[in-house]
């Protein structure tokens, strides 16, 4: 298969296949690391190339280049540090405001047969409803201010944790639930040295989905009543036709999304040291 | 620790001061029923355990061994009848510990937080849980390792802390649910060298369910092999064997062939009865 292997003389017995599935010279982690790096920069080059030459429509897609330029002048004026904060500061109280309870209550949901009993057809029902369709009702509620972007963010959030929790203390092997009732663990115990750490893998999953839609929609609720973050950057784009800035806005929304994946992997590193990789 | 193998000595009628003269039961189990339904796992089980006494049952696969001692754990609620544990008042100490069958430490857990679960859920201070845990995890060999999780121990390690665990927590009797059925045969043999050590020190009374004749005799003061659906007593017989035992040479001794093959033969038709049960061929009796 290699240009190494072809060059060489037959050699009395076939390589093994293990052998022969490598580059010349290059581990497979190796090569798969160059190429998830070339990709979009591929992507960006023949991007780049096509809006010079006229290949696609410039008021569409920008070059790049241009919107790297762009982007570094708003970094340079501040505007975009405040946008970008004013997102992520909505999306962490969000998070917190709709994780927390999410995350009690669904793991005394996984305890507690009757808990589970009265809140399940409710998650049930109100599950489906798109969150984004709940935006006019939020700002009907709580105004045009921070408190409905937070709310939308924390209903996001929500419901993948507390439905993860619930699913996560119902996987716990009975066994560690017989240990802790021969131990004498109080419910308190029980929550805190067994319910918890046993569903936290699978509530870990559950904040990743949850932050994942609470950037979606703090990015759409932005768009209407706000007048900062990234959401209300990409609207105003729109408004004024400044497409470049709209690139800018979508750019910054991704690399906030790429940023937390590899924080989250982080954080589940260190907060479970026992999970085997 | 009578044996009540002989029926004769149930027909004359105890007066009340031998009654009181007995010394009391660390367990005292009184008519015990527990039914899953139709099915009657332990059918009428009345039984005395000796204070220090290394009790063991033996019974087939399904005769509800495990039910009787998930119940004297507090896991299972009894049908009816009635089970004493004598827990001296005001010691602070608790009724039970289990070593369970299979994986039971935390894997969330390192070693050391392992062992002090027990003595953690019940708020003993750190100084003497330091203490306690330092000194079992020694007897465990496993000092070195208490800093590790569960998921880098090999199984034979793995049931060395959930017995830590159940020492340190100090109980009044111990029960053991099959610990090492799940080990190879070589690892098997040093944890029962170690957990016989580990008890010739305090001498709790123990509760033990294995499926192995050879295990119960090597171990047990006294062992009592269970019929299969119903549960119910079949065979009290007292273990002899002079202590400290070294499970080595026990097993060339003759008396422990004796004992083996007598308990043996017992169990034998209730291996095949369970059998034929599982295989629907035979009747429940």
């Amino acid at each position: 298969m290699s240009s190494e292997q072809a060059a060489a003389p037959a050699p009395p017995r076939p390589a093994p296949a293990k052998r022969a599935a490598k580059g010349p010279g290059m581990s497979l982690p190796v090569r798969d690391r160059i190429l998830s790096i070339a990709s979009p920069l591929g992507l960006l080059l023949v991007w780049e190339l096509a809006a010079r030459f006229g290949f696609i429509d410039t008021r569409f897609f920008p070059a790049p280049s241009s919107i790297f330029v762009l982007l570094i002048q708003m970094l340079q004026s501040g505007e975009l540090i405040t946008h970008t904060m004013a997102s992520l500061r909505r999306l962490f109280w969000g998070t917190l405001i709709g994780g927390v309870p999410a995350l009690v209550l669904g793991v005394v949901m996984g305890l507690h047969r009757a808990t589970r009993a009265i809140f399940d057809p409710l998650i049930a029902a109100t599950y489906p409803i798109p969150k984004s369709s709940i935006l006019p009702l939020a700002l009907l509620i709580f105004g045009l201010g921070e408190p409905s972007k937070i709310f939308m963010v924390a209903i996001g959030v929500f419901f993948p944790v507390a439905i993860n929790a619930t699913t996560g203390v119902l996987e716990i092997n009975k066994i560690y639930l017989d240990v802790g009732r021969n131990y004498k663990a109080n419910r308190w115990n029980t929550f805190w040295t067994i319910a918890l750490p046993g569903a936290l893998p699978v509530i870990m999953t559950g904040f990743k989905l949850g932050i994942g839609i609470g950037l979606i929609l703090i990015a759409v609720a932005e768009m209407i009543g706000a007048k900062s973050g990234l959401g209300y950057l990409i609207w105003s784009a729109w408004e004024t036709f400044a497409v470049e800035q709209m690139y800018v806005g979508l750019f910054m929304i991704a690399l906030i999304g790429f940023a937390l994946t590899l924080a989250l992997n982080e954080l589940e590193r260190f907060i479970i040291p026992w999970k085997v990789n | 620790m009578s044996s009540s193998t002989s029926p004769a000595s149930h027909l004359r009628p105890v007066t009340a001061a031998e009654e009181a003269a007995r010394p009391v039961p660390a367990i005292r189990i009184r008519n015990l029923v527990k039914s899953f339904g139709d099915l009657v796992a332990v059918d009428n089980v009345s039984l005395d355990i000796g204070q220090g006494e290394f009790f063991m049952i033996v019974g087939p696969s399904g005769c509800g061994k495990t039910t009787l001692l998930r119940i004297l754990a507090g896991l299972e609620d009894a049908t009816s009848g009635t089970i004493d544990v004598d827990v001296p008042a005001g010691s602070g100490r608790p009724e039970n510990s289990m070593v369970f069958q299979g994986d039971s430490i935390l894997p969330w857990m390192t070693v050391w937080q392992n062992a002090a679960y027990g003595l953690r859920m019940r708020n003993v201070p750190a100084n003497t849980i330091k203490d306690v845990v330092s000194h079992y995890l020694d007897r465990t060999g496993l000092t070195r390792f208490a800093g590790y999780y569960p998921h880098q121990l090999s199984g034979g390690m793995r049931q060395r802390v959930a017995i830590a665990r159940a020492f340190a927590n100090d109980p009044q009797i111990l029960l053991m649910d099959e610990p090492f059925s799940a080990l190879d045969a070589q690892n098997k043999l040093l944890l029962q060298e170690e957990l016989l050590h580990i008890w010739e020190e305090h001498k709790k009374t123990v509760v033990f369910i294995t499926h192995s004749v050879d295990e119960a005799v090597l171990l047990g003061d006294r062992v009592m092999v269970m019929t299969a659906q119903p549960g119910w007593v079949k065979l009290l017989i007292d273990i002899p064997l002079a202590r400290p035992r070294n499970i080595m040479e026990l097993q060339g001794a003759p008396e422990y062939g004796d004992l083996v093959q007598r308990i043996w033969a017992n169990l034998r038709d209730e291996v095949t009865r369970a059998r034929e049960i599982a295989e629907g061929l035979g009747d429940p009796l």
